[in-house]
């Protein structure tokens, strides 16, 4: 199946990992990930507030090109994801919002349906092909990390329980994977703060990377770079002051996917992490042992 | 009984219907239960908690929640809107106030310097989204 796909500015550049091995895991599963012929910053974050209409001219700029490739968009960062789901939202039920951005851009929207990789793999792809692709079971102790955006406001983004969601550990269990029941899974990292108030992400950050390390988890999984970064980040900085800190390397979804269907060019990008996850990728896994 | 003297600028203005009408959430919907500030992520860092910025929003102590630090570090992760049994989304209220304020263009608000390292390691997502947030 091919579908469009709007890859973001930090997919194509600091989070390029994450890009590359889900071009590749897609290609294998058997989608055609289409890359929207011109694309620009979707403005990382949707405006909260009414009436914000330049902040919606960014998303909605994308939308408007995106439905001349397709009823869908395909997105894998979870800030593009949920900025051009909700501005989809805002557009198709706040016609005051429209007509303004119309007579802007000079184009009519009718609506494009933003989509997840994880949620294709969900919904199209299902769990048990998945499965059966796999040649390489994960003998991994893994916890799912989904952090804020991804699953809320779950009214307009709807991919799961905005509180106990699912889907991740669903999809963890198809590659062999071993999931820990992990309460921190739907925290905030931090968010922007890494950048104008470090100190402060950097707590965020560490509280959940050490409840993800007394789970026993030898990995947090997550699917935004920003989440990938902060958790990663400020591990870097050394142990707490307690003593009971260890260090958890953090992969984008698709690098564990990568590596059980064998496809190894999408596993591993040692320039993208602080705390390096090499360790897993050359643990014996369960078919090496059987 | 308290009293307050509020700058004439701040005084002159009906700031409570002003972020109620940006933010599009009713203030006085909050019975003040604590949800918010138990599961918000920036609680620690903020001088005033989640609900009591609503709280002093209800009984118009408007300047106190103008000088607060909370607006500028929630980062809308959506934890209190996601639990609030009245269905209020204090995201909107902390966006709210801190558009009313950069409009002001209040001196304190404008950049302020960043820390370079980061920003150069950071995901390009980060520096968007605080600039969204944090300018107009
Ligand atoms: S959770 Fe809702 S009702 Fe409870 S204090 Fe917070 S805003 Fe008020
Ligand atoms: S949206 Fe803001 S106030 Fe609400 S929980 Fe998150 S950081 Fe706290």
């Amino acid at each position: 199946m091919r579908i469009p796909y709007y890859p973001g500015c930090t997919l194509h550049q600091k989070a390029s990992g994450l890009d590359r091995s889900a071009r590749v895991t897609a290609a294998a599963l058997g989608i055609e990930l289409v890359e929207l012929p011109q694309w620009q910053c979707c403005g990382g974050l949707i405006p909260q507030i009414r009436e914000a209409y330049m902040g919606l001219l960014a998303p909605a700029r994308i939308l408007v090109d995106a439905q001349k490739e397709g009823d869908r968009l395909l997105t894998l960062c979870t800030f593009c994801y949920n900025t051009l789901k909700r501005a989809d939202r805002i557009l198709r039920d706040d016609p005051e919002s429209r007509r303004r951005i119309e007579d802007f851009l000079e184009e009519k929207y009718y609506g494009v349906r933003v989509v997840h990789l994880l949620e294709v793999l969900r919904d199209e792809v299902g769990w048990d092909s998945v499965r059966q692709q796999v040649v390489r079971p994960l003998d991994w102790k893994v916890a799912p990390y989904y952090g804020c955006l991804l699953l809320r406001p779950y009214k307009e983004i709807g991919l799961d329980d905005p509180e106990d969601p699912t889907i991740m550990e669903d999809f963890l269990r198809c590659l062999g994977c071993t999931v820990v029941n992990f309460p921190a899974k739907t925290e905030c990292c931090g968010s922007f703060l890494s950048v104008t108030k470090p100190e402060l992400a950097k707590e965020c950050s560490r509280q959940i990377v050490q409840k993800a390390a007394q789970t026993g988890a030898q990995v947090i999984v997550t699917t935004c770079p920003l989440c990938q970064f902060n958790l990663d980040r400020f591990q870097g900085d050394g142990p707490t002051s307690d003593g009971r800190y260890r260090s958890v390397p953090i992969l984008y979804f698709t690098q564990p996917l990568a590596f059980a269907l064998g496809l190894d060019e999408g596993v591993f990008f040692p320039d993208q992490h602080r705390v390096s996850p090499q360790r897993l990728f050359s643990s014996p896994t369960k078919e090496g042992r059987a | 009984m308290v009293s307050l003297t509020l700058p004439k600028r701040i005084a002159d203005r009906d700031w409570i219907k002003e972020i109620e009408e940006l933010s599009g959430e009713n203030l006085f919907a909050c019975y003040q239960c604590g949800k918010c500030s138990a599961g918000c992520p920036l609680a620690f860092a903020m001088d005033l908690l989640p609900h009591q910025v609503i709280r002093l929003l209800q009984l118009e102590l408007v300047n106190e929640v103008l000088n607060s630090s909370a607006p500028w570090f929630c980062v809308g992760c959506l934890t209190c809107a996601t639990r609030c049994p009245k269905g209020v989304d204090l995201a909107k209220v902390m966006e709210a106030i801190r558009t009313l304020l950069l409009r002001e263009g209040k001196e304190e608000r404008r950049p302020f310097p960043l820390p370079t390292e980061i920003m150069t390691e950071a995901p390009q997502q980060a520096s968007v989204s605080a600039f969204r947030k944090l300018s107009l």
